[in-house]
């Protein structure tokens, strides 16, 4: 029978993954639907009003699938974590409490008004809802964070044992709470769901744009989204770059790992590129035998923030455990490379946008439609290098994963949840997209297609029939 | 160990705020978001259940919409509940759970499909469809407050096993008070035939509700012997639910709805009481901890109780606006999304 731990591991990390889809989903939509809640109050445009409703739709099926996948997580905490729950329970739980009523309570009881309420209640009330429901999303984050980066970067704390078991009480809040990797993973994830969702947005135009089916509306939400991808990639580079020396400085192992620096050195490059030239560079990548294509001195600058020739610490020579390499190194390579790819992008957009060609560019159409979902997936990978590379901790140098996992839990009864959670987060995971997809379909404003243009004929000269 | 030493007020570290009695106000508190839970999450379950009645589209997609609005805040009152108990008895939040592993996920499932249902049965209008997906929606609305009223029960007897006769009694029960409540929300809801109907199905399920009760403290209470059947509160809060239940079918009768409607909510809480008083000073009897034992340190207790302090009438507030911008009957042709 399987080992409740490994499965446990597994189980979390499915649902986990398949989870922040959905906050991702809303968080990114949030600041969208209150400015596009805004300008239809404002201006009384139906572009606006159809903008509001349509994407409001997505957010309510995000929500709710959101909300059902999330009670499980906590669930799991006591479930398969209950020695980490007992433990941590002190300084964990209570941020997971206050989740709950300061932002849970505030998205979902306004999400009411919002999806629900348009012809009820006031304008004045109708937005308030509309700015309350993203908050709610926004605080959601914070809470969740702050419990995170307590997990990554643990302090004002104390350990005492009872009855053999470790004890975690909190001695200093602020300390805790107030965690110095907070405010860097709080930057990086909002704007990583903004970014996520802007590309979604644009992707979507894209294919009615690419259809020739393009009204006002896709038009709209092609450059809003592209506005906002301007701003958002490019950002999350530069505060990327400054996170990354955070982590060196703070867990010097998984900044190692993502490098796959195992040989301490000094004055190292930054791998751009690394081509694996055999399988074992797939599975057990070493910075020094692998093919790449570096910028020199680039690692060291970036982990010390100012000197090309500083020493990055190798795993060989940090006296602890590694977090399993080849993950942490791939995926942090494929976040980077798709993290550029949605610069280029961008500036891509923008660029034909000041020509005055962004609906006439069928290749730049197609790069959108098929990056629509990568800014998603690119979040996927952020974290697993976040939680990969933090094992073998669950608590950074105070619990070990393996350690905070139940003691009455058995390996048949892991197992069958296992299969239970990968059956239904599949299927769950279909009727997302199947819902998404026909509800853009379906729902979206557009109008019969059009022979294809042949030429850049001036706007107005088109007749339009939308 | 600490790199950073910004000292806590040492007032919050020393002992509970203000001198309060804060373990057993934060027992009942959480027992209070529970019970707030099934009261308002109960009313969907009921829904739920109901809408199995429902044969014509235009009365499923009234039920669908009477609780359209609502049913996300009201389930957030379990995550909170799951937050509070994690966050000030940590270790019963471990162990009961743990424990119930099976149980905990089968709770889960259920949710899912009763959350998922009423959304994707408003996707598409085809016949099939709509067919499946209302079916997911009654099996999820009454499995839900099966499973949760199973797991209540395992933990208030003490229940080692998968569960007992007590506390599968316990879940039916649950079911039985839902459909109550649901009937009863349908009530201030819904107009005409539905409502008429609804209000019999919520009269039956309210005599099926009191039976339940009393045959599942009676199984309970012969093998767990800190379950008190001839004690003042427990026969006290039985004799309140038997009073309630009679309001609510007068007040049903009368066509006063509101007034029925609070007769539940009353009921609700009423057996959340009459679990916490059989369990106090106990917590979890299946491994004998108190109260007193589980308490995380004062300094965590005091800064959830400031929290909490704040929070909760806010949240107060924000369910008035949700519910007063909702009040009345579904209007024609509203429906869910």
């Amino acid at each position: 029978m399987i080992d409740p731990v490994i499965a446990s591991r597994l189980q979390f990390a499915v649902t986990t993954i398949v989870h922040i889809i959905f906050p991702v989903m809303s968080m990114g939509l949030a600041p969208f639907l209150i400015y596009f809640t805004w300008k239809e109050i404002r201006t009384g445009a139906q572009v606006y009003e159809q903008l509001r409703t349509f994407w409001t739709k997505i957010f309510a099926i995000s929500f709710v699938v959101g909300t059902v996948t999330g009670i499980v997580l906590e669930f799991e905490f006591g479930t398969n974590f209950a020695a980490f729950a007992t433990a941590a329970g002190e300084l964990f739980g209570g941020p997971l409490a206050l989740e709950g009523m300061m932002a849970f309570m505030l998205e979902a009881t306004f999400l009411g008004i919002f999806v629900f309420g348009r012809d009820r209640v006031t304008d004045r009330l109708y937005m308030l809802s509309s700015v309350l429901v993203g908050l709610g999303t926004w605080l959601s984050a914070v809470w969740i964070l702050v419990a995170n980066s307590w997990m990554q970067t643990p302090r004002g704390y104390e350990v005492a044992t009872e009855s053999g078991q470790p004890i975690i009480s909190l001695v200093d809040p602020i300390a805790a709470y107030a965690n110095p990797r907070f405010p860097w993973m709080y930057v990086h994830m909002q704007n990583a769901a903004v970014l996520s969702v802007a590309l979604f947005l644009t992707g979507v135009a894209a294919y009615f744009v690419w259809t020739n089916r393009d009204t006002e509306f896709w038009r709209t939400t092609m450059k809003v989204g592209l506005a906002v991808l301007l701003v958002t990639a490019p950002f999350q580079a530069i505060h990327g770059d400054a996170y990354g020396r955070h982590v060196a400085d703070t867990q010097p192992q998984k900044f190692a790992a993502m490098e796959a620096q195992y040989e301490t050195d000094s004055g190292v490059g930054l791998k751009l590129v690394a081509i694996p030239t055999s399988l074992s560079d797939i599975t057990d990548p070493h910075a020094d035998d692998l093919f790449v294509i570096e910028i020199p001195f680039v690692a060291s600058l970036l982990a010390s923030g100012n000197d090309p020739s500083a020493t990055i610490t190798g795993l060989s020579d940090i006296d602890a455990e590694s977090p399993p390499v080849a993950i942490v190194f791939w995926a942090f390579r494929a976040m980077v490379g798709l993290g550029t790819w949605f610069i280029l992008l961008a500036f891509w957009g923008g660029y034909r946008w000041y020509q005055g060609t962004l609906f006439d560019d069928d290749l730049l159409a197609k790069a959108f439609m098929g990056s629509s979902v990568l800014g998603i997936f690119t979040v996927e990978l952020g974290w697993i290098v976040t939680e990969v590379g933090r094992q073998p901790w669950v608590i950074q140098g105070v619990m070990k994963t393996h350690a905070g996992v139940s003691s009455s839990l058995t390996g048949s009864e892991a197992l069958a949840t296992l299969v239970g959670f990968v059956g239904v987060y599949t299927a769950l995971l279909v009727l997302y997209w199947y819902v998404v997809i026909r509800l853009i379909r379906t729902e979206a404003p557009t109008r019969q297609p059009t022979p294809k243009r042949e030429t850049n004929i001036p706007e107005g000269v088109v007749p339009s029939d939308d | 160990m600490t790199d950073v030493s910004i000292m806590a007020t040492p007032a919050l570290a020393n002992g509970p705020l203000f001198g309060l009695p804060l373990e057993e106000l934060w027992f009942g508190l959480v027992f209070a978001v529970f019970g707030t839970f099934l009261f308002l999450d109960g009313f969907d379950f009921g829904v739920g259940a109901l809408f199995a009645t429902r044969t014509t589209d235009g009365e499923r997609e009234q039920l669908l919409a009477s609780i359209g609005p609502f049913w996300d805040g009201n389930e957030v009152w379990l995550v909170v509940f799951g937050g509070m108990l994690f966050a000030v008895f940590p270790s019963v939040y471990a162990t009961l759970f743990s424990r119930h592993y099976l149980l905990m996920f089968a709770i889960l499932g259920a949710l899912i499909i009763r959350g998922l249902a009423p959304e994707m049965y408003e996707q598409r209008h085809d016949e099939d469809w709509q067919r499946w997906w209302g079916r997911a929606f009654v099996v999820g609305s009454i499995a839900s407050p099966f499973f949760l009223g199973v797991f209540v029960g395992n933990w208030l007897f003490g229940v080692e096993g998968v569960a007992s006769i007590a506390s599968l009694l316990a879940g039916l029960a649950v079911i039985a008070l839902t459909i109550v409540d649901g009937a009863a929300f349908l009530g201030l809801k819904t107009r005409g035939d539905v409502r008429l109907e609804t209000r019999s199905l919520g009269h039956l399920a309210q005599v099926v509700y009191l039976l339940l009760a009393v045959a599942t403290l009676v199984v309970g209470s012969r093998s767990s012997p800190h379950v008190a059947l001839f004690s003042v509160p427990t026969l006290g809060l039985l004799g309140l639910t038997v009073l309630l239940a009679g309001v609510h079918v007068v007040a049903g009768w009368a066509g006063r709805y509101y007034l029925a409607f609070a007769a539940v909510a009353g009921q609700v809480y009423g057996l959340v009481a009459l679990a916490a008083t059989l369990l106090f000073p106990l917590i979890d009897p299946a491994t004998g901890l108190t109260v007193a034992d589980a308490i995380v340190s004062p300094l965590s207790l005091n800064i959830m109780t400031i929290g909490s302090s704040i929070l909760l009438p806010l949240i107060a507030t924000y369910f008035i606006v949700l519910y007063s911008s909702f009040s009345g009957p579904v209007e024609e042709g509203e429906s869910y999304v």
